[in-house]
């Protein structure tokens, strides 16, 4: 009775939350109001300055960790691997670029106050439907989580109830992000084509070129990932959690056990959607453009590999694997640009032989999968 | 023929009539509450002419069988004879060509899905030892635990003290109690065994259907499960799939041998054993 009630202690979310979060929370917060401090209130020829381009390169990043965030949440705990997660992200971004385009007015190349530049080019002469309302903040934020999670709830509600799981589930996943990555190409749909949106002004009134703005987007960037660090920790700690780490491992005894396991899996595939779309929406305004290259099935793959690499299935370790695989690629790419990709696919190949728990694995003893290859999951 | 039409006609005037009463509501306006299960006649699980095939192997041909409530029934037959299949009839996991699958007198299971059949009270164990083996034994129990099992309970669940006893009570009966804390992966293969007819026990279903219980088991294993599984006949039902004689022999009241998809001889292991269909196909092989 002693032990049973120890049990169901550890069994609580907030329990789950109060060991994982403090060090996690430490960690980011720290770095992220010393960069902030650094780039604002020290002078520039300081050792200790940070500039305001790696203010944004670390705002970047941390989008990429919230996207990683995302993706372990369905591959690393739900055990569906997603290769197209890389969708929602641009689909966020998009939304939020929708309203950043809007915000230009007539300070456009052809000053035209109701049209954006690539839309006078084309020669329309009115705005499409479907960016009336981007011009309101409230809307376009709505829509930055609204469009990712609808089109995840269908597209889950299609695969998961009909069964699709595996392999077959990656590839639908890529032909999905393929197939939208194609339509963004077309001008005719009335996204930028190729070019995309960019050109941004200003968001909510502040200056996106100014210091202020940018070190305000990035401190945003790590209160957002925090808030999904802590949120995501409360879901996977309760009960619900454990059915999905249970639908990861042996889905058909939870079917037999009486869970509607399709339900579970269509809910935290469009969490994990919503997640990336925000990521999405952080991440246009401080590299300054969106384009159908974020839609490509190369992208999304490469979310795949930094969890991989960080280690999946514990979150920080998701967040881990983006900060530093893509740190590694700002510097790579500087240096040998045509590398990079080898590189990486090198390190992916290395990392699931050597380190199948990814680099936290080394870390950690005792955990979710200890003693347990989520490699075989089929 | 113009009777017939007169006929529909007023049947359909009735059903008019029917639905402007102001007596009861409308079916689709209440509330919507699976009946008990109704035993009335002793049966809980009636199959009545089942036929399943695969691209046009009968695995189940014209089968019926009845189970009584709180029997122990031991179900036997060569390999393909159809037993695995006629479970998952049961759960839920493979739908017939035709027949019925009544659970009591009103409870229809076919076209449930197989979450809905385990909520009404049907638990399965599969024949290779199915545990959630990066959780705790005791996670393995929660997870099995008879709750509300749709997303936005399981969010919010919390421990009732009930439930803590019911999961103590199950690691006493399935001889894990010093193991709660334990990765269910790291357990043997007996203990898994046991862990998942823990999972079963906790949820407290109606009827237990257990494929091949003491697979990789050692015989002092197969004995306490053996002794386990009588002792639960009487308040729960229990259906047995088992390819061990021994085992059988040791627990079985009533047998049932299936051979090519339906059955071929009902009665005790002795009755069983003398049939001369039953020597034939079957346990001829052995003796």
């Amino acid at each position: 009775m002693k032990d049973a009630s120890l049990f169901a202690q550890q069994f609580t979310a907030l329990h789950t939350v109060r060991t994982k979060a403090p060090l996690f929370l430490g960690i980011l917060f720290t770095a992220t109001i010393y960069a902030a401090v650094c780039n604002l209130y020290v002078a520039e020829d300081s050792v200790l300055y940070v500039s305001t381009y790696t203010i944004t390169l670390l705002g970047k990043y941390l989008c990429y960790a919230l996207l990683a965030l995302s993706v372990d949440i369905v591959w690393g705990y739900c055990g569906i691997l997603s290769l197209g997660h890389g969708a929602f992200f641009a689909l966020g971004g998009y939304a939020m670029g929708m309203y950043l385009m809007r915000q230009i007015g007539d300070r456009g190349v052809y000053g035209n106050p109701d049209l954006p530049d690539f839309m006078v080019f084309l020669n329309w002469q009115e705005l499409p439907w479907y960016w009336s309302g981007f011009d309101q903040f409230w809307f376009a934020a709505l829509m930055v989580v609204l469009v990712p999670a609808v089109l995840a709830f269908v597209f889950g509600w299609l695969a998961f109830r009909s069964r699709v799981a595996g392999v077959y589930l990656a590839i639908m996943t890529q032909a999905l992000t393929y197939a939208l990555m194609l339509a963004f190409f077309r001008n005719e749909m009335g996204f930028g084509g190729n070019n995309g949106l960019t050109d941004f002004k200003d968001l909510l009134g502040y200056n996106l070129l100014s210091d202020n703005t940018r070190v305000s987007l990035f401190v945003i960037s790590a209160i957002v990932l925090a808030l999904a660090y802590v949120c995501s920790q409360l879901i996977m700690g309760s009960k619900f959690g454990r059915v999905i780490v249970g639908i990861r491992d042996a889905e058909d005894r939870l079917r037999f056990l009486g869970y509607r396991t399709d339900y579970y899996k269509v809910a935290l595939f469009v969490y994990s959607a919503l997640l990336a779309g925000i990521a999405g929406a952080l991440y246009v305004p401080q590299v300054g453009i969106i384009n159908p290259g974020e839609y490509s099935p190369l992208n999304s793959i490469e979310i795949v590999i930094w969890v991989a690499i960080g280690g999946r299935g514990t979150l920080y370790g998701a967040v881990i694997g983006a900060l530093l695989v893509n740190y590694a690629k700002t510097k790579f790419t500087a240096i040998l640009p045509e590398v990079w990709l080898f590189a990486l696919g090198a390190l992916f190949v290395a990392v699931t032989i050597f380190l199948p728990n990814g680099i936290v694995g080394l870390f950690k003893r005792t955990s979710l999968n200890d003693g347990h290859d989520l490699g075989e999951q089929p | 023929m113009k009777n017939s039409k007169i006929k529909v006609a007023t049947t359909r005037q009735s059903r008019l009539r029917e639905m402007f009463r102001r007596d009861g509501a409308w079916p689709w306006l209440v509330n919507r509450t699976e009946p008990a299960v109704d035993v009335s006649h002793q049966v809980l699980l009636y199959i009545e002419s089942l036929s399943v095939s695969f691209d046009g192997f009968k695995a189940l041909n014209d089968l019926s069988l009845y189970i009584n409530d709180g029997e122990l029934r031991c179900l036997i037959g060569a390999n393909g004879a159809g037993k695995t299949t006629l479970m998952d009839v049961i759960t839920g996991k493979t739908s017939p060509d035709s027949g019925l699958v009544y659970f009591g007198q009103t409870l229809d299971l076919l076209g449930r899905s197989e979450a809905e059949i385990a909520q009404l009270g049907i638990g399965r164990k599969f024949q290779k030892p199915s545990v959630f083996e990066a959780q705790t034994v005791y996670a393995n129990l929660e997870l099995a635990i008879q709750s509300e099992k749709n997303i936005l309970p399981t969010l919010v669940a919390r421990f009732s003290p009930e439930q803590i006893d019911r999961i103590d009570q199950v690691l006493e009966v399935i001889n894990l109690k010093d193991r709660g804390f334990m990765m269910a992966g790291a357990l043997s293969h007996g203990q898994k065994q046991w862990l998942e007819i823990g999972m079963l026990l906790v949820a407290n279903p109606r009827l237990l259907l257990i494929d091949e219980p003491v697979a990789g088991m050692t015989a002092q294993e197969a004995e306490q499960t053996a002794e386990l599984l009588v002792s639960l006949a009487g308040e729960h039902t229990v259906i047995v799939v088992e390819h061990d004689m021994e085992f059988v022999r040791r627990i079985a009241k009533t047998v049932t041998v299936l051979h090519q998809g339906s059955v071929l001889a009902e009665g005790s292991m002795q009755e069983i054993q003398e049939n001369p269909d039953v020597i034939r196909v079957y346990l001829g092989e052995e003796q």
